[in-house]
C-alpha cells in the first residue's frame, strides 16, 4: 500500500513536470507580455530593456529550466499583471475556487446519485422520464449560458441573489471562507449550481445506467428470491456495486471542477484561480499561467491517487490482494 | 468625577455635532470591466489603473471633466523668463496626506524623480526632464534638455506620494520584476486625493472613504459620496445585469448592444460622449516590396494615389451604423477633437466614392487590384474585429483582396511594435495624453529610431518632416508653433499614410439620480458627482 502511494507520487511529478514543459512551450503563442506591461509612450529600447531584465529575450530551454529551478525552491516569479508574488496570489484565490468546486461537487453526487437511482427505480415512472429529459438539457446546453440565465431569473428579475462576486467572507488564519456569512451564502447558490448541473447530469445517468445493469445481474435474483426486502436489495447491494465506476467519475470530475471552473468563476465574477488565468491570459502574465497549469496538473495527480484509494475501501477484493496482482 | 463627565458630554457633544455637518452616509458602487493593476502610482503607465489611482492620489496638475488643464497640487506653473528650459511650480500650501503628513517641495521632487526611475511605467513621459530640484518648501524647478512647452501636458498622470511614507516603507522605487517581494506600495496608498484606501483586494474589490478634510471641497467638487465601492466585472452580461438587479450603481465599459436597452430601463441612465482615442489603419509605405501581397518586385502602399483610393473607399458612416451601433464618430484624422492642432476641416470624413477610387487606383497600375493579410486585434477596442471585417468588404469593391488576421492585442502589437514590423496592413488606436499634436507626430509618423516613432510601423522615414517635428519641441512661441502643426498636418492630410475611420465614443450607465459625464480620458473623477433628488 505505501509502496503503492509512493510510486503514484513519483508517477505524478513526471506528470508535472511534463506539464510545465507542454504549457512553457506554448507561451510563446500566448503573445508578448512586454506590449502590456509598459504605456504607449514606452521607446524602443525601454521595451529591449524590459525584454531582456525579464529573461524573455533567452532560448526557451534556458527559460525552461530557470522556471524549474525556481518553481522546486516554491518561487514562482512575479505575476507581470499585479506586481505580486504569485504564491501569493494564487494563495489568495485557492480558498474561493475550492469551496466552489467542493459544494459544487458535493451537490453534484448527492442530487446525481439519488436522481439516478430513483430513475433506475421506477425506470417507467413519468417523473423518471422527465428528469431523464432535462439530464439531456444540462448535458447540452453550455455552462455560461446556464449562468447567464440563472442571473436573469434570480438576480435581474426576481432579486433574491446576488449576481456576482462572493458576497462577505470571513477570514480564518489564512483561509477566506463565504460558509458564514449570510451574504457568502447567498452568493454561492448561483455559481455552484452553475458548476455542479453538468456533473449532476452525467453522474445521474451513469448511476441509473449502472443500476439497471446490476439490478439485472444474477445476484440481485438470488437476493429477491431468498426474499430480502427490496429497500435493502437496491440500496445495501445493487448501490454498492454500482459504485465504482460512479467513484471514478465524480473523482475525475471533481479535478476537472477545480481546474476548469473557469468559466462559471468568469459568468459570476468569483474572484477564484479560474478568473485569475483567464485575466493572465489575455494579459500573457507567463509566471501566473506556468504556476497554475502546474497546480491544475498537481490537483489532477492527487484526485487520481484519491479516486484510487478510495476504490480500495469500496471493493475488497482489491483489498485482498494488494501489490501482489499488479 | 465631574469634569471627566462634562468632557465626556462635550466630546459626545462634538461628535454628533461633527456628523451632522458631514453629509449623510451615501455609498456609490462602481464597476468596469478590469482592475486597475496596482495602486503604485508610478508602476503602470495605464488607463484603469490611473482611474482608480486619481481618486486617491493627486497630481501637480490634472485634467477637469472637460479636458482641460487645471490646478492640483501646483497653484501655478511659468517657464521661467531667464531660463527658457526650466519651469516653475508653485506648490498649494497646508495640504496633508492621508496619514497626516504634511505635503511640501521634498514629496514632489522625490515623486517626480522615482516616476523617472528605470522601474517606473512613467519615465516615457518624462524622457525631456534632467533634473527636479527643490527651490523652498512651496517651490519646486523642473530643469528640461532644452526648452519644453508642453512638460505641463505630461504631468497630470504623475501622482505625488509622501517621501516619508515611501521611505518608511521601502517603496522608493516602483515594482522590479526581479525582486521577489511585494512593494508596499502595491496595495497600500497615502495620497492628497479626494478619498482615502480603506481596503484592496485586486481583482475583487477595492473600498475608499471619503478625505474628510480634502482641500478642494467647495461648489465644484461637493463629495457627496461618502464611501466608494469599486467591483471589476470582467463578463459584460454579468456586469450589465449587477447594474439592473441595483448592486451597482455606476458601470463603466457598457456593450455597445446594450446601450439602448439600459437607456430605455427606468431608473436607469446612459451618458455617452466621445473619448480621447481614435481608431484607424495603417500600412507599410517604406518598404520596397511587400512580402503578403501579390505584386511582384514593388510595393502599392508607396504610392500616394493608391492609399487615396483605399480612403476612398472606406464608407465610414456604414462602420458608425452597422458595426458601432451609432456609437462612434466618423473622422477623416487621426486625431481625437480635444487635441491642439484638431480643426473641423481636418475632421471632415471623406465622402466614398468606390468608381472614382477604382479609376485611381488604376491610374496608378492597379485596374485589377492586389492581395494583401490584414492584421486586427480582436479585444483591444470597441468592435474592432468588426471595423476590420467591414473594411475587407470595402476594399473589395475596388479591387483590392483582403486576408485578414485578427488575434488577441497581446499577439497583434508586438507586430507592430516589433523593429522592423511584422505587419505591412494594421489597426490600431491611439488616444492623445498630452492633448497636443506633436504626440502624435513624434510616436507615429517620426522615423524610427532610440527615441522617436515607437509606434511608426509604416516604416516611414523622412528626415524633413523629421525636422519639422522635431523643432516644434523647442517652440515656446505658441502662436507659431501652432502654425507649424497646421502645415504639417496639411502635408500629412495629402500623403495619407494612415486611413483614419473614427473617434471612439463611450457610455457609461447608472442610478438616474446620478449624472456622471462622459471623461475624454475615460477616467471619471467621482469627487464631482453630487446625488440628484432624492
Amino acid at each position: 500500500m505505501f509502496a503503492y502511494i509512493l510510486r503514484s507520487l513519483l508517477q505524478g511529478a513526471v506528470v508535472l513536470i511534463a506539464v510545465a514543459f507542454i504549457a512553457f512551450s506554448m507561451f510563446r503563442f500566448v503573445g508578448d507580455p512586454v506590449a502590456n506591461m509598459v504605456g504607449q509612450e514606452a521607446s524602443m529600447a525601454d521595451r529591449e530593456e524590459l525584454t531582456k531584465h525579464l529573461g524573455l529575450d533567452q532560448p526557451f530551454p534556458i527559460q525552461f529550466l530557470r522556471f524549474l529551478g525556481k518553481a522546486a525552491q516554491g518561487d514562482f516569479g512575479i505575476s507581470y499583471r499585479q506586481g505580486r508574488p504569485v504564491a501569493a496570489v494564487m494563495a489568495e484565490r485557492l480558498p474561493a475556487t475550492v469551496e466552489l468546486a467542493v459544494l459544487s461537487a458535493i451537490f453534484a453526487t448527492v442530487v446525481g446519485v439519488a436522481l439516478g437511482v430513483y430513475a433506475a427505480i421506477r425506470r417507467h415512472g413519468l417523473v423518471a422520464n422527465a428528469v431523464m429529459t432535462l439530464s439531456l438539457v444540462g448535458v447540452s446546453l453550455p455552462t455560461f449560458l446556464i449562468g447567464i440565465g440563472l442571473i436573469y431569473v434570480f438576480a435581474v428579475e426576481l432579486r433574491w441573489l446576488p449576481s456576482f462576486g462572493r458576497g462577505e467572507t470571513v477570514r480564518l488564519g489564512g483561509w477566506t471562507t463565504g460558509l458564514l456569512t449570510k451574504s457568502g451564502l447567498q452568493s454561492l447558490i448561483l455559481p455552484v449550481l452553475t458548476l455542479g448541473f453538468f456533473q449532476l447530469t452525467l453522474i445521474m445517468r451513469l448511476v441509473r445506467s449502472e443500476m439497471l445493469e446490476v439490478m439485472r445481474s444474477d445476484f440481485i435474483r438470488f437476493a429477491r428470491a431468498r426474499g430480502i426486502p427490496n429497500r435493502v436489495i437496491e440500496f445495501r447491494h445493487a448501490l454498492r456495486n454500482t459504485m465504482i465506476p460512479v467513484v471514478t467519475i465524480a473523482g475525475l470530475q471533481l479535478g476537472s471542477v477545480i481546474a476548469f471552473a473557469i468559466v462559471t468563476e468568469t459568468v459570476f465574477q468569483w474572484p477564484g484561480l479560474g478568473a485569475l488565468f483567464v485575466n493572465a491570459v489575455q494579459f500573457a502574465d507567463v509566471p501566473v499561467m506556468a504556476a497554475y497549469l502546474v497546480f491544475v496538473a498537481f490537483v489532477f495527480v492527487v484526485v487520481n491517487l484519491a479516486t484510487d484509494l478510495a476504490y480500495l475501501a469500496l471493493d475488497p477484493r482489491l483489498r485482498a490482494a494488494p501489490t501482489a496482482a499488479r | 468625577m465631574s469634569a471627566k463627565r462634562l468632557a465626556l458630554a462635550a466630546a459626545l457633544c462634538a461628535a454628533t455635532m461633527f456628523t451632522a455637518v458631514s453629509a449623510e452616509a451615501r455609498t456609490l458602487r462602481w464597476a468596469r470591466s478590469g482592475d486597475a493593476l496596482t495602486l503604485d502610482p508610478h508602476a503602470q503607465n495605464e488607463g484603469p489603473t490611473h482611474t482608480l489611482n486619481h481618486h486617491i492620489y493627486e497630481p501637480l496638475v490634472m485634467r477637469d471633466r472637460k479636458g482641460a488643464l487645471v490646478p492640483a497640487l501646483a497653484t501655478s506653473w511659468k517657464i521661467l523668463d531667464n531660463d527658457k528650459s526650466v519651469w516653475e511650480f508653485k506648490l498649494r500650501e497646508g495640504i496633508k496626506f492621508h496619514n497626516g503628513n504634511p505635503f511640501n517641495a521634498d514629496d514632489a521632487v522625490f515623486s517626480l524623480q522615482r516616476a523617472m526611475a528605470p522601474s517606473s511605467d512613467m519615465k516615457g513621459l518624462l524622457t525631456s526632464v534632467e533634473s527636479v530640484t527643490k527651490v523652498n518648501d512651496t517651490t519646486i524647478h523642473v530643469k528640461t534638455k532644452g526648452p519644453n512647452p508642453l512638460l505641463v501636458n505630461n504631468l497630470t498622470n504623475t501622482f505625488i506620494m509622501d517621501k516619508e511614507w515611501a521611505e518608511a516603507n521601502n517603496a522608493t522605487k516602483p515594482q522590479d520584476f526581479k525582486n521577489k517581494e511585494e512593494n508596499f506600495a502595491v496595495r497600500n496608498a497615502n495620497g492628497t486625493g479626494a478619498f482615502v484606501l480603506v481596503s484592496r483586494e485586486p481583482d475583487v474589490r477595492t473600498v475608499l472613504k471619503r478625505n474628510d478634510n480634502y482641500w478642494g471641497k467647495g461648489s465644484e467638487v461637493p463629495l457627496e459620496i461618502s464611501e466608494l465601492i469599486y467591483t471589476p466585472i470582467k463578463s459584460d452580461a454579468t456586469r450589465v445585469a449587477a447594474l439592473l438587479s441595483g448592486e451597482v450603481d455606476f458601470v463603466q465599459d457598457v456593450p455597445v448592444q446594450d446601450i439602448e436597452r439600459l437607456k430605455g430601463t427606468q431608473n436607469l441612465h446612459v451618458t455617452a460622449g466621445p473619448e480621447n482615442r481614435t481608431i484607424f489603419f495603417g500600412m507599410d509605405v517604406g518598404s520596397k516590396d511587400l512580402k503578403t501581397d501579390n505584386v511582384e518586385g514593388k510595393n502599392p502602399f508607396a504610392d500616394k494615389r493608391v492609399r487615396q483610393a483605399m480612403n476612398m473607399a472606406i464608407n465610414r458612416a456604414a462602420i458608425q451604423r452597422v458595426v458601432m451601433r451609432g456609437q462612434s464618430v466618423p473622422t477623416g484624422v487621426i486625431m481625437p477633437p480635444f487635441v491642439n492642432g484638431w480643426t473641423p476641416e481636418l475632421d471632415k470624413a471623406p465622402t466614398p466614392d468606390v468608381n472614382r477610387a477604382k479609376a485611381m487606383l488604376a491610374e496608378a497600375g492597379y485596374p485589377q487590384g492586389f492581395q494583401i493579410t490584414l492584421n486586427c486585434p480582436n479585444d483591444r477596442y470597441i468592435n474592432d474585429e468588426g471595423i476590420c471585417q467591414a473594411v475587407v468588404g470595402m476594399l473589395g469593391q475596388i479591387g483590392i483582396k483582403t486576408n485578414l488576421v485578427s488575434q488577441s492585442k497581446t499577439l497583434h502589437f508586438p507586430l507592430v511594435q516589433k523593429n522592423p514590423p511584422e505587419t505591412e496592413f494594421f489597426l490600431i488606436g491611439w488616444g492623445v495624453p498630452t492633448f497636443d499634436s506633436e504626440y502624435i507626430f513624434s510616436f507615429l509618423y517620426h522615423t524610427r529610431d532610440a527615441k522617436f516613432g515607437s509606434w511608426n510601423a509604416l516604416r516611414l522615414s523622412d528626415t524633413e518632416l523629421d525636422k519639422k517635428i522635431e523643432s516644434l519641441s523647442s517652440e515656446t512661441d505658441a502662436a507659431k508653433r501652432n502654425g507649424m502643426i497646421a502645415e504639417i498636418w496639411k502635408k500629412l492630410q495629402d500623403e495619407t499614410y494612415y486611413l483614419p475611420i473614427h473617434h471612439q465614443q463611450l457610455a457609461y450607465a447608472m442610478k438616474a439620480n446620478l449624472d456622471v459625464p462622459v471623461d475624454p480620458e475615460n477616467q471619471p473623477k467621482l469627487k464631482y458627482v453630487s446625488f440628484k433628488g432624492m
